[in-house]
């Protein structure tokens, strides 16, 4: 199919609907509103739901009904719209419900500001939310990921019946890049009958609930959903990786990041320094194994966010007490580092 | 004959199988409790109706968190006070089901209250049951939103005072205020008698969704024995002397009558048609082309246009990056945003690259368009050495001072209000960059143009903006 010229953020709703998402429930945030805008323009267009909620304690509470009802459905926001939906997405992890939020991060924390920023990573990519739950988290760094980073979220949410998150920053969500379309899916649902609740005599027995009163019963669910955690981890980690295999040092970021960074490893092999970029594309399940098998090989891994340091956790518990020093770069309040800066970064490591 | 007394209602479960423990036949309710005699009322009209198959019952937080042990119903147990939003997704995917929301007065009035005022004011084909005890029963008796003044409950140990927590609230009331709803009643549980109205307003009031007439609510006042601290006979009196002089009961709004039923329809629409929709289907010129037919100094550009907000400076850089695209080139582009966007000025920064984009920010730019003075003085300096400076003579009074680029002064905005619209200045700029660095050819930047503007009819006098431009450099 042709290319489009396209927003992120509208490069997500174009995907949800090739993937036959059926509802959508927003409220308004900068910069994730072009997803709101583009989902009102096109969801009913084409026949499909879209509604503004009072609030994101409502979208995702819609969203709630929506999956228990069997339908692919989304939702859409931004840093105080995500602290406001953990409640729903709590719910949504306990009684197992298939649903793709899209959180296009901004300034934090409070109201901070519409600039792009990372720091959501901890309360999307840990649970967020009361009890012992993880999401899937996928994160695009392009147009064109943002749709088909959008079309697995919903096939993994079915598959694994849990939340997805596609984490974003401002700065993705706001770009405009080619981007190819594929041809609209048509996804059977009829499986969902074994627990939706579709109005019908063939589903009027389920039942969706995330209540277990007993303790040994709500330990069981728990070992259940700790399963499927561990399944996930399994089967469906991604990342990328960039002129890695005879790296001294191994850049990591997501995002936008991870754009700067790739630009970052091709100054710095000009100047001789060998450099790679590894940039995971599921931040939930992390390439654990990955960094744990890189670290015993480079001396440095320098993890940059625009945070405060978040996913760098993550890396220093994957490598364990391997070889390799980790190193962090943060930029906060919606600056973004630029190649430059970087460079300088790198340079201070392997020289100093 | 006694058989039948005994009978459930065909809306509820048989055995209660979700129920733990060995009483699968007995509710968890305490004796004497409004939540119980409700429940059977609903059980009943379901059957009587011929909707249980089709009903979805959502379980609230509260005394009735337990409800779907009880129906022979879909059922989704939901967070507290959530009820009201949880239904319009059901309802929204599901336009056939029936979807009963049933909620007390904590998970309603207080935590829930705003999604129970939007759900109503969408008028949301729903039915909501409404059980006012005046307490949080679940919890341990703590003081609710319709708690009555003077009423000592474990949070107003000494009786609920108006000075500190204001009066009770009338939901029922509340909503009326609104146009949507179609149906909003309060009854009682106190006697049999309003038994009798309240069967008849449960029924009703699931009809209403049934002819797809919109939001229904009946508030129940209800015995809550346990926490009143009173006996089941004494919760009725307490019903009576207390909560009805100010809860009134009686219909409150009932315009079913009035209304054409409303079911929406779900069209089927083929692949070809939904890809048409999305916008996907157009025609676009496209051209392979490489790189190596622009002069090399102009190749894989790194572009920043900044000017005033309303110069079209964002329309700009996307027109550049749409035609750049339709050579199959690499291109990205992004406005200014965020902390960049104060004062008015608005800058954005666009890539067109044979190779792979890596990072899209443009700090460094190859080209950079100065629409007005302050945009000039900004960014001047970043220009890359080699690099080329296109600047607006008629706003910038100054040369730029840089020698180790080239520099471009066209009276962008002059030749745009000769045209007749300064709003086309950005055109002539693409004219003049195009003819200046052989990136992009004339017809490819007219079909971009179809793509980037909206009106159609701005389409022609834009194009004559960019030969304009295309002449004067
Ligand atoms: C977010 C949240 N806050 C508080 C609670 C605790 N809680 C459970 S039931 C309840 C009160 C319910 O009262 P009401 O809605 O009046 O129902 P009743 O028990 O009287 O039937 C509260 C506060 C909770 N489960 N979730």
């Amino acid at each position: 199919m042709a290319k489009e010229l396209i927003k992120g953020n509208e490069a997500i709703i174009k995907g949800a609907l090739l993937a036959g998402a059926e509802c959508f429930f927003g409220y308004p945030i900068t910069p994730a509103s072009e997803v709101a805008h583009a989902a009102a323009f096109y969801f009913p267009a084409i026949g499909r739901t879209f509604l503004q909620a009072e609030s994101e304690i409502a979208s995702i509470q819609m969203c709630y009904g929506a999956a228990s009802a069997g339908v692919r459905c989304m939702t859409a926001s931004s840093g105080p719209g995500v602290s406001l939906k953990q409640e729903g997405v709590s719910y949504s992890a306990g009684s197992e419900l298939p649903i793709v939020i899209a959180d296009i991060m901004r300034g934090g924390p409070g109201l901070g500001n519409i600039a792009p920023e990372q720091s959501d990573y901890n309360q999307v990519v840990k649970g967020g939310g009361h009890g012992n739950y993880k999401c899937i988290v996928v994160a695009p760094n392009c147009g064109q990921e943002m749709c088909d980073l959008t079309i697995l979220a919903f096939e993994l949410a079915d598959k694994y019946r849990t939340p997805v998150y596609l984490l974003a920053d401002g700065f993705i969500g706001q770009m405009m890049e080619p981007v190819e379309f594929p041809e609209p899916m048509t996804i059977d649902q009829s499986h969902k009958a074994e627990w939706a609740i579709m109005g019908n005599t063939e589903t009027v027995r389920n039942l969706i609930t995330s209540i277990y009163l007993e303790p040994e019963e709500l330990e069981d669910h728990n070992r259940k959903l700790q399963r499927k955690y561990a399944e996930i981890e399994k089967n469906e980690i991604r990342y990328e990786e960039y002129k890695t295999e005879d790296a001294e040092i191994i850049l990591t970021g997501y995002g936008i990041v991870s754009r700067v960074l790739k630009s970052t490893v091709d100054a710095l092999r000009k100047e001789g320094v060998k450099a790679g970029l590894f940039r995971p594309i599921t931040l939930f399940p992390f390439p654990k194994a990955k960094f744990a098998e890189m670290a015993e090989k480079v001396d440095n891994i320098l993890v940059a966010e625009l945070s405060n340091g978040q996913m760098v956790d993550d890396v220093r518990l994957a490598i364990d007490c391997a070889k390799a020093k980790v190193h962090f770069y943060g930029r906060m309040g919606g600056v973004v580092p630029t190649v430059a800066e970087m460079v300088e970064k790198v340079n201070e490591i392997v020289k100093g | 004959m006694a058989k039948d007394i005994l009978r459930k209602p065909g809306g509820f479960m048989d055995t209660f199988v979700y129920k733990p423990g060995h009483d699968k036949k007995n509710t968890h309710y305490c004796p004497g409790c409004g939540h119980g005699i409700l429940h059977k009322l609903i059980a009943e009209a379901l059957e009587d109706l011929g909707v249980a198959d089709r009903t979805i019952m959502i379980s609230p937080v509260g005394c009735s968190v337990f409800v779907y042990y009880y129906f022979a119903t879909g059922n989704i147990q939901v967070a507290h006070g959530r009820a009201p939003a949880v239904a319009t997704g059901l309802k929204r995917a599901n336009p056939d089901s029936i979807v009963i929301s049933y909620q007390g007065d904590g998970d309603l009035a207080a935590i829930g209250g705003n999604n129970i005022l939007q759900a109503a004011n969408r008028g949301e084909n729903i039915t909501v049951f409404f059980v006012n005890n005046a307490i949080y029963g679940m919890t341990g008796g703590q003081m609710a939103p319709t708690t009555l003044v003077g009423q000592k409950t474990m949070t107003s140990p000494y009786g609920r005072s108006v000075e500190n927590e204001g009066h009770p609230i009338k939901i029922v009331e509340l909503l009326n205020a609104l146009e949507s709803p179609a149906y909003l009643e309060r009854t009682t549980l106190e006697d049999s008698k309003n038994i009798a109205k309240t069967r008849k307003a449960v029924r009703k009031a699931i009809q209403c969704q049934i002819d797809g007439k919109g939001f229904s609510l009946v508030e129940v006042l209800a015995m809550c024995p346990s926490q009143w601290r009173v006996s089941p006979v004494e919760s009725k009196k307490w019903i009576t002397d207390n909560m009805v002089p100010y809860f009134t009961p009686g219909v409150k709004r009932d315009v079913i009558d009035e209304r054409e039923g409303y079911y929406p329809e779900r069209p089927e629409i083929g692949s070809e048609t939904i890809l048409e929709l999305l916008g996907l289907r157009k025609e676009k010129l496209f051209r392979d082309r490489s790189m190596s037919d622009v002069p090399e100094k102009y190749r894989n550009p790194q572009i920043k246009v900044a000017g005033f907000g309303g110069q079209g400076v964002l329309l700009l850089g996307q027109t550049l990056a749409e035609a750049g695209m339709r050579y199959g080139w690499n291109v990205s582009w992004i406005p200014s945003y965020g902390p960049e966007m104060r004062g008015g000025t608005a800058n954005c920064q666009v890539n067109i690259s044979e190779g792979p984009i890596g990072s899209p920010v443009v700090d460094f730019p190859t080209i950079l368009v100065a629409l007005n003075k302050p945009s000039l003085d900004k960014f001047e300096e970043s220009v890359q050495p080699g690099g080329i400076i296109f600047y607006n003579t008629s706003m910038i009074d100054r040369k730029p001072a840089r020698t180790d680029v080239e520099v471009i002064g066209v009276p962008f905005s002059e030749i745009a209000d000769e045209l007749g619209n300064l709003r086309f200045a950005n055109m002539v700029v693409v004219g003049s960059i195009l003819a200046k660095t052989k990136l992009i050819e004339m017809d490819i930047v007219k079909d971009a143009l179809a793509e980037v503007i909206h009106h159609k009819k701005f389409i022609e006098p834009n194009i004559v903006a960019i030969e304009r431009g295309a002449s004067a450099v």
